[in-house]
């Protein structure tokens, strides 16, 4: 009877290790997937546990902090309200984080402290998060709000020298703090106007006239124009075939390229562009950003690439601008199938008042651990080389003319010397809807402030008119 | 050295363990526990050393390994029910003490445990109706749809755990008289035993799959038919019994998970954790989904004591932590290689059973030998293997380790029934 004794001992054994192969492909070799399980909310949960790091605005203003309460979990609470909501996000159990609070979620929670956090957590101290310094402006960004008077559109400034946000304002807005009800969120998911979308990294919307700066920076540094060149500014001029107008139908002459940009002639840039060609065209958007999920420390999902947007079997998708979908003169101008993010059109500004290099976008500038030393350092980066500095100056005196005495008036300082180029991308044209943009930068001379500007819808409004003077509100707030 | 002060010495570890497990788990909640709670600790260890005492008057000759594997696997378990609820750890010592008495008494009053044999029908007969105890109106408890505890006044109990002991005492000596006529004739090259002589053995398949439809628990049913077909296959060392006997098993088990509700539930639960109708269900893939989440957050080191995500506030996370998913608690805590060694110590618990069970003289304390040490060790794969997806979950305790009064009792007079059949083994053994 002993040898089916020890049989069975066998067939015991192999069970065993079939409970020992399973407990390994849990906690080794399937782990990561089982840790990205949407349904797991173990992260989260602990994380109720943890002093979540403050996030505090430039001169100390506190936009989130962690409350503790009776049974010893921490809560999230915003004390700024609505000022930042998009740009700083949230963090609850439900409906989980976003936006800086997901970006920097290792921060926030200490996580990512190494041998000093283990050796905490020996020394039987809780986990406490790292605080996250911003670059944002309070103040300013207020005035953004103000201005865009419950207008949805998104204002976004940076300082073009390194690249740091200061505004990033999205229109409609949401109170963060309601957010702890998951019946409220149900309610701000479906809200018209969509509050939770960052419009200024994610909402995309044709560039209209703005754009014509990448144009200009493509033509002038690739050597086939000067701002002296002439071009002729006839209406009517056929692009890919159709004809092209201009704003109110406006004939022009043998007009150079200041002239064409102050007085925003799309005939001139429509010719321009096809002249620099597809490929030129293509190499400076990329450069300026375009083809690439804009890029700032905010979650990959509430960022989006600018660029064209081609639907070849109905679905749409990014196109290269050499791609046959391209009609490359009507993008030249703004139109077409070119969408782009307001930051991306902040960075359009940037560049040139950077004498031609492009910072990267950045919100947040360190994080600093509960011993007030210094935890990680987001330091200024080059995105690209979009131009040379001549090119830069060249261009910069051009969009000067704009402010000075072409369409972009509105947005004028006085003592400041404003850079700027207004666009109106048409939404329809039967109803007389438009979407009017600025971007600009000052002190022309030594810039300090890059912006962007977009109001979604007006009936018959243009950048000039409706967004130029936005800008010149929040730069007047940002130069002081 | 003696064999029992071996196994005094063999203390040693359980004793480490319990005073380092308190200790951590002292220092990791210090600030809601008082000092008196670590007296259970200490308690725990009198209980060791009072069995040790037991076994060296009346049993001087049992396996001094037994007692030491359960007193480790025993404090693993108070520890992480202390870490987990401080009342229940309390109540789990509690029912350690009545455990050590059933312990005693077992030793002391089945001196000759083959008396055993002569009441066998009766104790199948009282087995059975304990087993359905649950089914009767007024006494009987259905939780998650499965039947397996009764109440009597305050005290409730799941009665299936005593009524396994009774089952393989009856079948160890039900088999022991046929084994011989179970394989004595042959058809067509294959062992065919007569009717009447298998009748009794297809009334214990009937019985296990009656179990699934009154009791409606698939894990306990498996481990019945399991641990019978284990001493089948000793008895009779054909291995056609334990093949045909699965077969049978799995048709009927397939039958009743596509026509009893809630066995096929779990099936689906068990297929699809992750499924976000089952996920939401009342009784649906929940649990299982958050116990592989508790393990996978353990990783290859584990957590640490006392930092297992087991509720926030008040709302629990991981359901049933003390019970059906204390080894997803291990696990977590002590991680991949926390997970191993207990398993290890089941194996080495396991190895002792089936070395008694091998030193054993007659057929009868053989076959209680295997029958016993086959049932706690598929007890320990229904449950571990439930919490770790190998098959569906269903509420059985881990021996020695879950919170469960009922699982303690019996687990303990299992123990005692392998030291008798050891130190009557062993002391043939050495004339």
């Amino acid at each position: 009877m002993n040898k089916p004794i020890i049989r069975v001992f066998a067939v015991l054994l192999v069970l065993f290790g079939l409970l020992a192969y399973f407990t390994t492909r849990w906690t080794v070799i399937d782990r990561a997937a089982l840790q990205d399980n949407p349904q797991n909310k173990r992260e989260l949960l602990a994380q109720q546990r943890i002093a979540r790091g403050t996030i505090v605005a430039d001169g100390g203003t506190v936009l989130a902090r962690s409350i503790r309460r009776g049974d010893g979990t921490y809560a999230r609470r915003y004390p700024a309200n609505g000022l930042f909501a998009q740009t700083v996000g949230y963090s609850f159990l439900n409906p989980g984080t976003a936006g800086l609070e997901r970006f920097y979620n290792g921060q926030l929670t200490g996580r990512t402290a190494g041998l000093e956090g283990t050796l905490r957590k020996l020394q039987g101290k809780r986990q406490q998060g790292n605080d996250l310094r911003t670059s944002l402006d309070p103040q300013s960004q207020q005035i953004a709000i103000d201005q865009l008077a419950g207008r949805p559109g998104a204002v976004v400034a940076l300082d073009p020298r390194n690249g740091r946000v200061k505004v990033m304002a999205s229109i409609p807005s949401y109170d963060p703090n309601v957010l702890r009800s998951a019946k409220a969120t149900t309610v701000l998911n479906s809200a018209p106007g969509a509050p939770l979308l960052n419009r200024t990294t994610a909402g995309l919307y044709p560039p209209g006239s703005t754009f014509k700066v990448v144009t200009a920076a493509a033509a002038l540094d690739s050597g086939l124009y000067e701002p002296s060149s002439t071009v002729n500014g006839a209406n009517g001029v056929e692009i890919s075939g159709v004809p092209l107008n201009n704003d109110g139908g406006q004939n022009f002459g043998e007009i150079d390229l200041t002239t064409a940009l102050t007085q925003s002639v799309n005939t001139v840039w429509a010719q321009v562009g096809e002249r620099v060609g597809k490929r030129r065209m293509s190499r400076y958007m990329e450069r300026f950003g375009f083809g690439s999920p804009v890029p700032v420390d905010l979650p990959a999902d509430e960022r989006l690439a600018s660029g064209l947007y081609c639907s070849p079997n109905g679905k749409r998708q990014l196109a290269a601008p050499t791609d046959g979908c391209v009609d490359i003169g009507r993008t030249s101008i703004g139109q077409d199938k070119l969408l782009a993010t307001p930051l991306q059109m902040a960075m359009v500004a940037s560049a040139v008042a950077n004498r031609g290099i492009l910072m990267r976008p950045a919100i947040a500038t360190r994080t600093v651990d509960p011993e007030g030393r210094t935890a990680y350092e987001n330091t200024p980066q080059q995105y690209s080389r979009v131009m040379s500095p001549a090119t830069a100056e060249k261009l910069t005196a051009m969009m000067q003319k704009v402010v000075q005495e072409g369409t972009g008036t509105a947005a004028a300082l006085t003592g400041i010397d404003v850079a700027g180029k207004t666009g109106t991308a048409e939404r329809d044209v039967i109803n007389n809807i438009t979407q009017p943009w600025f971007i600009a930068f000052a002190p022309a001379s030594d810039p300090q402030i890059a912006i962007a500007i977009t109001i979604e819808k007006t009936v018959g409004g243009f950048g000039g008119t409706d967004a130029a003077p936005i800008a010149k509100a929040v730069m007047e707030s940002l130069l002081r | 050295m003696s064999a029992r002060n071996r196994e005094l010495l063999g203390l040693l570890p359980a004793s480490l363990l319990i005073v380092a497990g308190f200790g951590a788990v002292f220092l990791q909640e210090q600030t809601q526990l008082d000092n008196l709670s670590l007296t259970y600790g200490a308690v725990f260890l009198g209980l060791c050393f009072a069995a040790h005492l037991i076994i060296r008057v009346r049993l001087p000759d049992a396996d001094p390994y037994l007692l030491p594997i359960v007193a480790v696997l025993a404090s693993i378990g108070l520890v992480v029910i202390y870490r987990l609820n401080e009342t229940l750890a309390r109540d789990q010592a509690q029912w350690f003490v009545i455990g050590l008495i059933a312990f005693a008494a077992t030793i002391i009053f089945l001196r000759d445990y083959r008396v055993l044999e002569r009441y066998r029908y009766l104790i199948a007969a009282g087995s059975l109706v304990l087993l359905l105890l649950p089914r009767i109106p007024g006494v009987g408890q259905q939780a998650n749809g499965a039947y397996l505890g009764i109440s009597l006044g305050p005290v409730s109990f799941q009665p299936a755990e005593f009524a396994k002991i009774g089952i393989i005492i009856f079948l160890a000596s039900y088999l022991r008289d046929t084994r011989a006529l179970l394989v004595s004739r042959k058809r067509f090259g294959i062992t065919l035993p007569r009717l009447k002589h298998i009748g009794p053995l297809l009334l214990v398949w009937g019985l296990a799959m009656l179990m699934l439809v009154f009791i409606r628990d698939l894990g306990s049913s498996l481990m019945f038919f399991g641990g019978f077909l284990a001493m089948l296959y000793v008895a009779t060392d054909r291995l056609i019994f334990p093949v045909v006997g699965f077969g049978l098993f799995g048709i009927g088990a397939w039958f009743f998970a596509s026509t009893v509700g809630h066995v096929g539930d779990r099936v689906s639960a068990w297929q699809h954790p992750f499924d976000p109708k089952l996920y939401e269900q009342i009784g649906g893939s929940y649990q299982i989904a958050q116990s592989l989440f508790a393990q996978a957050d353990g990783g290859v080191w584990g957590q640490g004591f006392g930092q297992a995500l087991v509720s926030v506030g008040d709302s629990p996370i991981l359901p049933a932590a003390q019970t059906d998913l204390i080894y997803a608690v291990i696990v977590n805590e002590l991680g991949l290689i926390g997970g191993i060694a207990l398993l290890l110590i089941y194996v080495l618990l396991i190895e002792r059973g089936f070395r008694i069970a091998v030193l054993a003289r007659d057929s009868f304390s053989k076959l209680l030998a295997t029958g016993l040490t086959t049932v706690v060790a598929l007890q320990v794969f229904v449950i571990v293997g439930g919490v770790t997806k190998v098959i569906p979950l269903t509420g059985v305790t881990l021996p020695f380790v879950s919170y469960g009064g009922s699982s303690i009792v019996a687990n303990f007079v299992i123990v005692a029934l392998l030291l008798l059949i050891s130190d009557r083994a062993r002391r043939e053994a050495r004339r």
